[in-house]
């Protein structure tokens, strides 16, 4: 880890507001069952040169959140029911079209989940890098080629120079991954939202193109927002977790510290259910039962009907995101107690 | 994909069905859906009623005329519509509108027999090439590609000029034989598209000979965009006898039909152009009907094809 | 590359040949004698017949003609002559520029404003403008060719006398309804096509990500969705073209135009036999060459597809 564990905002702000931050966003899906609340008043920061992991299972709202935060959310059947997204202290969301266009792919930019379905199977790969310079930057085709190479280059792809007019299928799967994010980070942005970049990878291509996100991330003082499922990813890169269960973020923390002294049973849960290799747990913990339906929400806090440790308390009333120590919140009645281990679990959630 | 989609089905919370009752009511909701969305779809109710009207027409003409349309005393030809003659008369001075409504039975009964037999033929050939495939595949293929390299109005003009009479059944007979392979080759990619399918392979392990497997997994589920196209196709049959009919190579005088009418009224296009008009009518409400059953039946019942 | 086109060439021999052969074996074996049927009522010397026979290789057994007759085509371009000894060349080059400009009329009138229709009913999904296009394509695609070549005929020639009805005196401005009618079912086919595959590719995470990348709506459509949109609407309309040379023997006679496809029906009727056989066999290369131009353009949209 080369990264400072504390990042100093101050030296690429020029105001005094964090880079990124998504104020009580809510975000809703208006379906036939119903209306699914995918974001329920969700709050986030992120600073330059910080790395934001935000961690949840299918369903939790996290591709949401980063759609919504670049603005290629499909509305309908989506719809922002409320809530703030700060750009540099500029709220997106009644930011005029044509200004927000201009910061996709320039200051805020993304890599997908699945590469080979993400690039546009008929155009060259080296057209579509170059189409970023071609359109924001008003380059010509020439210069926005050797351009592209140059990024190719950059993202460790080899022979990039005759590779530059071959198809996304014509490259493996981590080749394709280079590819997206030489796109992405292209014209320098500020922030970098990554939805899953591995999760289509096998294990040994997963690390490189961790260790190439973060190179390019500590290089360019970006800020990283990484979306995922994978407890293990986290660990290596990130800075910040920020633990996100039913649309609503849980706990925010610094990495070592939510390792070590979660604050929220649901973060408690996901660290047990993960298998240690020294073998100390013969059995996985699983989490009993399934989240809940964003369509019929439960009272109060979201995870209550799945916590061990839930009391009457959690079923009626919603907890704030509020913080146990300094830089570590959670939303949970009960932090402090979790935080230090001394609460027991109800007697039918020991059985 | 994207946490849209899960969001709809953790939106949609339905339980798994019960492993017992899956395949029956899998099979049944499939049929209840297609019901469903049928009847809330306005283009299958506008043709469901069309249909039974003409249909009713090509089977019961004298419900909807008292007048004889073979009565044509030359003393009324060429009249202008009016209250008595509600189309005109004709040339010969037959009443119109009983020419019309009984032009509807040869018509219909064209699009019928050629629609369900290039059905029956094109389901069963498509069924056998894409399940053996190998060499009866390559020969059924490239039996397509003959047939489709002679456009089929082109191949029924030659074929039907040899005939020096023709029935509704020569007509139906050389519409069948140069129109086949579409249905052949729908239906061979239908059964592609499901065979290779995990369910087919778990019957396949679980010993299921090649008939329960073609009859209880390949057909039910393949069968959809065909069923749809054999509507529409029976729309466009009924178009192309007509205009067989009309080029002089379909059916033949004394018989009563639109294509007849329709060429009869050519000639008269400026100075009674009623005579064009309603059989034209009639033969476009008749494919119009016919197709957009089909589309909707297709639509309905082909779950890739849903409108989104 | 080369080799693909060979192998495909080589392919389509065995077509060609059974489809001319099926063609001249129906014309030949015609019941009837054309030298006959030539002759009139006019008694003829049987030495006279006797030569016309063996100039036009009637004694010789079916397979030979036909072989005579092919060898001619493919070595000399040798269509044959009339029974009156006019080379069936020369009918051709006459009949081929009306028909090709008919098709282009067509053909430019399918993409125009099909692929106006499909993208704007894409792009507005849902919204009014997308239903009006559908409702008029669910019709315009229902209405046999003939009668949308008669409503044409009498509403823009008839009764707004826009256009002419007629003939081809006027130059390319006669062609405007008969190409509107021989390409208005498929020009309905294209917009729908297009619109829901379109449709679909909008929805893709390639264009999403081409939006993400701060793209224009315009660009974004244009440039990342229609692309791959297209693929599947080149396809048909190769296809479609070869379909439309049999739809130009109804819109010719329907407008009465002096191309291939009206000679064909006039040559049938007149007993030509050779004139029938030359056009279809041109039709029928047509069809090959087209199939495998089709197949090209195919892998230059989609540089998935790679053909060695």
């Amino acid at each position: 880890m080369t990264t400072p564990r504390t990042p100093e905002p101050s030296f690429t702000g020029d105001t005094a507001s964090p880079l990124l931050e998504v104020v009580d966003l809510h975000v809703e899906f208006h379906t036939k069952a119903g209306v699914a609340q995918a974001i329920n008043g969700l709050n986030v920061t992120l600073n330059a040169g910080e790395t934001l992991a935000i961690l949840g299972e299918s369903g939790s709202g996290k591709s949401v959140t980063a759609q919504t935060i670049m603005g290629i959310l499909d509305m309908p059947p989506g719809h922002i029911a409320g809530g703030e997204i700060r750009y540099r202290g500029e709220d997106l969301l009644t930011m005029k079209p044509e200004k927000r266009r201009k910061l996709r792919g320039v200051s805020i930019s993304m890599i997908f989940q699945d590469a080979l379905s993400a690039l546009n199977p008929v155009l060259p790969v080296g057209w579509q890098i170059a189409e970023m310079f071609r359109v924001h930057q008003g380059m010509n085709r020439k210069l926005a080629r050797q351009k592209s190479i140059a990024m190719m280059q950059r993202v460790g792809i080899p022979a990039a120079e005759e590779r530059v007019g071959d198809f996304p299928h014509q490259f493996s799967g981590g080749m394709r991954q280079r590819i997206m994010i030489a796109m992405a980070i292209a014209l320098d942005p500020d922030v970098l939202i990554a939805d899953e970049p591995t999760t289509a990878l096998d294990v040994t291509v997963q690390a490189q193109v961790m260790r190439l996100l973060k190179e390019l991330q500590v290089e360019n003082n970006m800020g990283l927002i990484l979306i995922t499922h994978d407890l293990g990813v986290v660990a290596d890169v990130a800075d910040k977790i920020a633990v996100m269960y039913a649309g609503q973020v849980m706990e925010v923390s610094d990495v070592y510290e939510i390792y070590a002294q979660p604050a929220h049973p649901y973060t408690e849960g996901l660290l047990n259910s993960v298998p240690r290799i020294d073998g100390q747990d013969e059995r996985l913990n699983a989490i009993s039962g399934l989240p809940p339906s964003l369509t019929d929400m439960p009272s109060g806090c979201p995870f209550h009907p799945r916590c061990p440790y839930a009391t009457d308390l959690c079923s009626a009333e919603r907890p704030g995101l509020l913080p146990v120590v300094a830089e570590h919140t959670s939303a949970c009645h009960y932090r402090e107690e979790i935080y230090n281990g001394t609460r027991q679990p109800r007697e039918e959630a020991q059985a | 994909m994207t946490e849209l989609n899960k969001a709809h089905t953790v939106a949609a919370g339905e339980p798994p069905p019960a492993p017992k009752k899956a395949k029956a009511q899998e099979e049944a909701s499939l049929w209840m859906d297609a019901w469903r969305s049928l009847r809330r779809n306005p283009w299958f109710v506008v043709s469901a009623v069309l249909l039974v009207v003409l249909v009713t027409m090509a089977l019961f003409p004298q419900l909807f005329t008292d007048n004889d349309p073979r009565a044509c005393p030359l003393s009324r030809s060429r009249q202008e519509p009016s209250a008595e003659h509600w189309f005109g008369t004709d040339i010969q001075g037959c009443d119109y509108y009983a020419r019309v409504i009984y032009g509807a039975a040869n018509s219909m009964a064209v699009g019928v027999i050629v629609s369900l037999s290039v059905f029956v033929i094109g389901v069963a050939l498509g069924l056998v090439a894409a399940f053996f495939g190998g060499w009866v595949d390559a020969v059924l293929m490239r039996l397509t590609d003959l047939v489709f390299a002679i456009p089929y109005l082109l191949g029924a003009l030659v074929f039907l000029a040899v005939q020096s009479e023709r029935s509704v059944w020569d007509v139906s007979l050389i519409l069948i034989v140069f129109t086949w392979p579409t249905f052949a080759r729908l239906m061979r990619g239908s059964v592609l598209a499901v065979i290779n399918n995990d369910y087919i392979t778990a019957a396949r392990a679980l010993g299921a000979g090649p008939l329960t497997i073609m009859r209880r997994h390949i057909l039910p589920n393949s069968l959809g965009p065909v069923v749809g196209y054999a509507a529409v196709f029976t729309g466009i049959v009924i178009g192309a006898e007509a205009t067989l009919t009309f080029l002089g190579v379909g059916l033949q005088l004394p018989a009563i039909s639109w294509g007849l009418q329709l060429d009869e009224a050519k000639s008269y296009l400026q100075q009674l152009p009623h005579l064009l008009t309603f059989p034209l009518i009639f033969v476009a409400l008749t494919v119009f009907a016919f197709t957009s059953m089909g589309e909707a039946l297709r639509d309905a019942l082909d779950p890739k094809s849903k409108k989104r | 590359m080369t080799g693909y086109i060979i192998r495909r060439m080589l392919q389509f021999i065995p077509v060609v040949i059974a489809a001319t052969l099926i063609v001249y074996a129906m014309v030949f074996l015609m019941p009837g004698d054309p030298i006959r049927a030539l002759s009139g009522d006019r008694p003829m010397s049987p030495q006279v017949l006797e030569t016309l026979r063996e100039q036009y290789n009637l004694n010789d057994p079916f397979l030979v003609q036909y072989a005579k007759y092919m060898w001619g085509v493919f070595t000399a371009g040798d269509f044959g002559t009339t029974f009156q000894g006019r080379p069936v060349l020369d009918i051709i080059q006459q009949g081929l520029p009306i028909t090709v400009t008919l098709a282009l009329v067509a053909l430019s009138f399918q993409i125009v404003i099909g692929v106006i229709a499909g993208v704007l009913a894409a792009v507005y999904k849902d919204s009014f403008l997308d239903r009006m296009v559908q409702v008029s394509l669910v019709i315009v695609v229902a209405v046999p060719t003939l009668a949308i070549g008669f409503l044409l005929q009498l509403t823009f020639g008839l009764n707004l006398e826009w256009f002419p009805i007629a003939g081809t005196r006027e130059g390319l401005v006669s062609y405007v309804l008969p190409g509107i009618t021989l390409g208005a079912v498929s020009t309905g086919i294209v917009a729908r096509m297009l619109r829901s595959e379109l449709v679909e590719a909008l929805q893709s995470d390639y264009v999403r990500t081409a939006t993400a990348k701060g793209m224009r709506r315009s660009r974004v459509v244009v440039r990342h969705g229609l692309r791959n949109s297209l693929i599947p609407v080149v396809t048909f309309l190769g296809a479609d073209l070869a379909t439309m040379l049999g739809g130009t023997v109804v819109v010719e006679t329907i407008f009465n135009l002096t191309g291939l496809g009206g000679q064909i029906f006039r040559s049938i009727q007149a007993q030509e036999n050779t004139v029938v056989v030359g056009i279809v066999t041109l039709f029928v290369l047509f069809y090959v060459v087209l199939n495998l131009v089709v197949d090209l353009l195919y892998a230059a949209i989609d540089p998935r597809i790679r053909y060695d």
